[in-house]
């Protein structure tokens, strides 16, 4: 378990203060994966940074299985640092040693007889599928294969908690998922505490439990993945949301609702699912039941940590009675519906 | 070209290896660590110390300013001090190490500094000591451009040697301002400068090769 207080950094410079962590409260628990997102700027990486103290909190603690980091210095640190292990952005790895030499590195920090250091870096290679690249120098692997060896690296000696820092900001979409596969299997059969740090929304939907989104050195927002998603409240999670659940409406709806007058017989509203609800036949029971016609305009289905999360933007028509009768069934479904407009005329082309 | 000459010619090709190697070997053992030094002690490196790191920094500068002759004449005694005498091959050794010396340790603090910061960050996040940072990390990534630094070095000091002809040092130089330039033996300057130029061919090739042996950053030079 990770805990941080209070958390402040301030990159003071003699012509005065330059706070980046302006307390910063969080609590990531034993064996989950803890997203933090931000845009460039946003304070993610010092944050992460200072969790295993590679940056020194100005005010505040950081404890990490129990243990008070903040006032550690010299062997104590050192050994601390041991339990955290860390993947980069851009891997970081040495280009003088081979694959096997890398993952060995920090077994030799803590003089792990040799034996027992080539067996681990072996059972590391093997977890990471990179065993017939153990005597490659990295110069000669793709960004994925290095990352695989940063992430061998990092777990060697075991530790409690992996930190990425922008682990597959460097890598292609392709490259991005197998990385982030890999993470979630170990997240799973070592029972490890990832905290990953991104500015890519993407990367938390596809293996987070939990997220902190950041933002001028402040946790603006932070939930379950899921809710964070579905109901984003801060302006910044709303657009880090929008660029990967896209709920606009195409520019030729837009323009249509914006010229049409309110007394339209076509009511335009989007339906949002989630949960339960999206598994079931709705919309075909009020086409069924309140004789309304659907014309789907705009339709999306999301799968957030392997629930549905989906929206549909419709033009309902039909009599005043059989709208309103639709809209109620809908809440008391409890789906939320905004109305977004009336337009003139049924537009069939879509249909 | 007489058989004496090619006695004469070996004999000084044999000093000038013997005074170069000799220096070459000690002025490393000094400024490699110099160097290392020189970097890991600046502000904000891994054993920030920037009073020392000041007054060495300028201890090394103000060596690698004092011509080559100067020095050599103005540190006689500490010399004789050390060798018991201020004449020969083995007096010569004491000049060419103190300017090597410094030399060094600029280059190799250059190189050092070449190593990508990142890589020092992994290391401390991996809980590495800062000798464990130097001895792991920073001189084998470092290390292809510290070979190259030293092959500079020994081409220098083959200069340098020249000079110590003046100390009675012997060596290729002595040899062709004695017989070539002072007895007016146009051919033994001529063979003299032909040894040098193979000479410190032959020692670039090598150096060279090294480097490129140990530098496994290039994909195609890897397997090497």
């Amino acid at each position: 378990m990770i805990v941080i207080d209070d958390l402040e950094k301030d990159f003071g410079v003699p012509s005065g203060p330059n706070p980046v962590l302006r307390g910063i409260s969080l609590t990531i628990e034993k064996g989950e994966v803890f997203g933090i997102i931000g845009r460039s700027g946003a304070g993610k990486s010092t944050l992460v940074r200072c969790i295993n103290l590679l940056e020194r909190p100005t005010r505040g603690r950081i404890t990490v299985a129990g243990r008070d980091l903040s006032g550690l210095a010299g062997p104590a640190l050192r050994a601390a640092r041991h339990d955290i292990g860390m993947v980069f952005q851009h891997f970081n790895l040495l280009s003088s040693r081979t694959v096997q030499g890398n993952v060995s590195l920090p077994l030799e920090l803590v003089d792990m007889p040799r034996g027992e250091r080539l067996r681990r870096v072996d059972e590391m290679l093997d977890l990471v599928g990179l065993t017939d690249k153990r005597d490659a120098y990295p110069a000669q692997l793709s960004g994925g294969q290095k990352q695989r060896v940063g992430i061998a690296r990092a777990l060697a000696s075991r530790p409690s908690v992996l930190l990425c820092d922008e682990a597959t900001s460097a890598l292609d979409p392709e490259t991005t998922k197998s990385i982030l596969a890999l993470l979630a299997e170990i997240n799973r059969t070592l029972n490890l505490t990832i905290v990953l740090i991104t500015h890519e929304m993407q990367v938390v939907r596809e293996i987070a439990d939990r997220v902190a989104v950041l933002d001028q050195g402040l946790v603006v927002e932070q939930g379950r993945v899921f809710d964070v998603f579905t109901q984003p409240t801060h302006p910044v999670t709303r657009s880090l949301v929008r660029e990967v659940l896209n709920l606009e409406l195409p520019e030729r709806v837009r323009s249509r609702l914006r010229h049409s007058p309110q007394t339209s017989p076509g009511l335009v509203m989007r339906i949002t699912f989630t949960g339960p609800s999206a598994n079931e036949p709705i919309v075909s029971e009020i086409v069924r039941r309140f004789g309304v016609s659907f014309n789907i305009l705009h339709g999306h289905i999301d799968y957030i940590q392997n629930a549905p999360y989906g929206t549909l933007t419709v033009e309902a028509g039909g009599s005043e009675a059989g709208l309103q009768a639709a809209l109620d069934f809908l809440r008391v479904k409890s789906l939320k519906v905004e109305i977004l407009g009336r337009v003139a005329a049924p537009d069939r082309a879509v249909a | 070209m007489s058989q004496r000459l090619i006695e004469l010619l070996l004999e000084a090709l044999w000093e000038t290896l013997a005074m170069v190697g000799v220096s070459a070997v000690l002025a490393a053992l000094i400024g490699v660590p110099l160097g290392i030094l020189l970097l890991v002690t600046q502000p904000g490196h891994i054993l920030a110390r920037p009073t020392f790191n000041r007054v060495v920094g300028t201890l090394v500068n103000a060596t690698r300013s004092t011509p080559f002759i100067i020095l050599m004449v103005a540190i006689i005694p500490l010399t004789r001090a050390l060798v018991g005498t201020s004449i020969g091959t083995a007096a010569a050794t004491v000049p060419l190490v103190i300017a090597a010396a410094p030399f060094i340790a600029r280059l190799v603090e250059a190189s050092l500094r070449e190593v990508d910061p990142g890589l020092i960050e992994a290391a401390q996040a991996m809980g590495a000591s800062p000798l464990q940072i130097v001895t792991k990390v920073l001189v084998p990534e470092a290390l292809p451009g510290i070979a190259a630094g030293l092959t500079i070095t020994v081409v220098s000091l083959i200069g340098y040697s020249a000079m110590a002809g003046a100390v009675g040092g012997g060596g290729l130089g002595d040899l062709g301002i004695r017989y070539g330039y002072q007895r007016f033996q146009g051919e033994v300057m001529v063979a003299v400068v032909v040894v040098l130029i193979v000479l410190v061919q032959l020692i670039q090739s090598l150096g060279d090769a090294a480097a490129r042996r140990l530098n496994k950053r290039d994909r195609s030079q890897a397997n090497g």
